[in-house]
């Protein structure tokens, strides 16, 4: 059988599972009733069609982009790690120590010091799993998910009985220091004179998270470390008998990728809700595998995939509001119909390559042969 | 705390117990003959939903069930697709059935029934709740005792007695040989001339017909209809309990009571205040909720006894090299 050529290996295929998933969303949001091409075009004008949108999508895509990273760097190592959701909580509980407990004198030390906890604490989160992993064999998924219920019921007995302000019944912090919070897309665009959108929240964490999608790329493809760890993850017992630690190397690729995990929260909960509530995360750690998957476990296709889903995710909350733009009528859609989309995305891409790459390899040995 | 407390707390044990039983007996055979599955929670949901919507349009709780079994079947032949056709990831499938179940539900159920995604309260269409009772007349309350005992639905019996059933078939059965071996070593069944996609259908098949009743058993029999998300990480915690059962029907039982009485304990008490016992600590109610997973946890580490998973599991097998 001949190999798919590159750009059709690395472009093609998740375009061609990405239609698929698309098409098959389409045909339920027909079979109850809705109008497919409106749910599109609402989604479309609700996140790109207003600076507002815009300023949503990219605050969701930086989510994704840190997660999405996270997963990635494990998955290099073969280590398939779905504890990104308890990882992230766990950094939320970082920077809300690093953001209630310190007098920091301006928000940019706020946020070196919300960076270091969060990453920290995600870090610390996957420390267990991975050595669980390295040194005993324990399955990493069973552990990491494991530690995602852990994570949930860990943060709501500190929200509740540790952190909750007196007198108050939400389970969330107090609200951080004004002065904490980060400089928004429109200050950082204001100061070179480009005039945005103060709503969204969008905020400086998008560029720490496009500066780490460029050093993971360093460090996977230009350093011993990251060369190590993809040897690793492609042929352990070849890697294992060049002279790479299987142990350090498991350890290492988790922390890594608990730790960027644990960063998302730096963007969700110092940039966007500036205190740490109950479910802080959203989902976003297991977006982060389909946005792993989606780019193929690079970082230049991991940042492109997280702007896709960052799109899909503040398009579908605009579903809910969306009208049809004929009849005036509020759509009857679910937002829940993104989770749908995102579940086939990871479907396809993650388990059922094969399906989609098989008749591309003949279809393309083919066209050689007629060539 | 007195008996009627008490025997409260052991009946309850008994009805949270049996999705687990279901669910942790289902990623048995499917994990026993070498599919490894994360996504029951996924197929529990469907089961729940399917079955609830069924049972509320017919009116029939025998038409809930079927439908339940169905919507998991669907899902199972998904992850069999794959897991054993194409040769997939099957953690990754496994978490792409669970996310597809998750919003499939809330979009279709918001669609149908225009309750945010919950299904219509059952009244003829719920599963009957204490039909042994009823056979013979006998009042629940009067008896509490004899309630503990036989004042369940048809379905908590079912899940006991598959504990038996399952080891019966697994350890004296031909066909549970080869299920056993096909999770260890393919290879060595395919050499006995007996297919290993055909032995890993039936497995997984098994497994979506115990899910399905694991869901319908929550959305028709525990509560009236279907709620949004309403398993709740059900399908996790019976995978935690198959983890802590090292893989063995009998010792999966004993593993869902504990999880079940965890369960039935922490919807009762928020927090457990051992004062009245004379320790003088409150165990908060998230850590009961996160119990079974620190157990399985501290069991996967190896410190009580190591759990040894099947030695194929999670590998796509590939006959020719």
């Amino acid at each position: 059988m001949t190999k798919l050529p590159r750009w059709a290996d690395v472009v093609l295929v998740p375009l061609i599972c990405l239609a698929i998933a698309f098409v098959f969303c389409g045909i339920l949001i027909a079979s109850i009733g809705q109008s497919p091409v409106v749910a599109l075009t609402s989604m479309i004008t609700g996140a790109l069609g207003t600076q507002t949108g815009w300023g949503y999508t990219l605050f969701y895509a930086t989510n994704f982009m840190l997660t999405g990273l996270g997963v990635s760097i494990a998955f290099h190592a073969s280590l398939f790690n779905i504890g990104g959701e308890g990882q992230a909580t766990l950094g939320g509980f970082g920077v809300a120590i690093a953001c209630l407990f310190f007098p920091w004198p301006h928000w940019s030390m706020a946020l070196l010091g919300s960076i270091t906890l969060s990453a920290l604490f995600g870090a610390l989160w996957a420390l267990i799993p991975a050595w669980l992993q390295a040194k005993r064999g324990s399955h990493i998924v069973i552990t990491t998910m494991m530690f995602n219920f852990i994570a949930y019921a860990l943060i709501s007995y500190l929200l509740v009985n540790v952190l909750k302000p007196e007198g108050t019944m939400d389970p969330a912090t107090a609200r951080f220091d004004k002065a904490f919070n980060l400089p928004k897309l429109a200050d950082i665009f204001g100061a070179v004179g480009i005039p945005f959108s103060k709503a969204p929240p969008a905020n400086i964490m998008l560029f720490v998270a496009l500066g780490l999608a460029f050093a993971t790329w360093v460090l996977l493809w230009h350093t011993r470390l990251g060369y190590a760890i993809r040897a690793f993850g492609k042929q352990e017992k070849a890697a294992v008998y060049a002279g790479i630690g299987p142990v350090r190397i498991t350890l290492y690729a988790l922390l890594l990728s608990g730790g960027i995990s644990g960063l998302m929260a730096v963007n969700a909960v110092q940039g966007g809700a500036h205190r740490l509530v109950l479910n802080s995360v959203e989902g976003a750690g297991f977006i982060g595998i389909a946005v792993a998957l989606m780019g193929r476990n690079h970082p230049f296709g991991i940042v492109l995939a997280s702007l896709l889903f960052g799109f899909l995710y503040q398009g579908g909350n605009q579903l809910a509001l969306a009208t049809d733009p004929v009849t005036g009528e509020q759509l009857k859609i679910p937002r829940e119909v993104i989770i749908v989309l995102q579940a086939l995305v990871i479907l396809f891409t993650g388990a059922l390559p094969y399906m989609v790459q098989r008749p591309l390899e003949k279809l393309f040995a083919k066209l050689k042969g007629a060539a | 705390m007195d008996l009627i407390a008490i025997l409260q707390i052991l009946e309850s044990t008994i009805r949270m117990s049996t999705p687990l039983l279901f669910a942790c007996l289902a990623g048995l055979y499917s994990e026993r003959a070498g599919v490894f599955d994360i996504g029951l929670e996924g197929k529990m949901l469907a089961a729940a939903f399917a079955g609830a919507a069924a049972a509320a349009v017919t009116g029939s709780a025998l038409a809930g069930v079927l439908a339940g079994i169905g919507a998991a079947l669907i899902l199972a032949a998904v992850h069999g697709l794959a897991s054993i056709t194409f040769r997939g990831n099957q953690l990754i499938s496994g978490v792409a059935i669970n996310f597809f179940a998750s919003g499939l539900t809330i979009v279709l159920g918001a669609a149908w029934f225009g309750q945010g995604g919950q299904t219509p309260a059952l009244s003829e269409g719920r599963l009957a709740q204490t039909p042994i009772l009823d056979l013979f007349g006998i009042d629940g309350h009067a008896h509490p005792v004899l309630e503990l005992f036989l004042g369940h639905g048809i379905l908590v019996y079912v899940a006991l007695l598959a504990v038996p059933f399952t080891w019966w078939l697994l350890y004296r059965t031909r066909f549970g040989l080869r299920l056993r071996a096909v999770g260890e070593n393919p290879a060595a069944v395919d050499t006995a001339g007996v297919s290993v996609v055909r032995l890993r259908y039936a497995a997984v098949g098994i497994t979506a017909v115990l899910c399905g009743l694991a869901g319908v058993y929550m959305s028709m029999g525990l509560n009236t209809s279907f709620q949004r998300e309403m398993t709740a990480g059900r399908g996790y915690i019976a995978l935690a309990a198959l983890i802590f059962a090292k893989w063995k029907p009998v010792p999966a039982l004993w593993a869902c009571l504990l999880f079940g009485f965890l369960d039935a304990i922490s919807i009762r008490f928020q927090n457990i205040d051992l004062n009245g016992i004379g320790i003088p600590v409150v165990i908060p109610g998230q850590f009961t909720n996160a119990l079974p997973f620190i157990l399985t946890v501290i069991i996967l580490a190896g410190f009580v006894g190591k759990a040894i998973p099947p030695r194929a599991g999670g590998e796509p097998y590939v006959k020719e090299r």
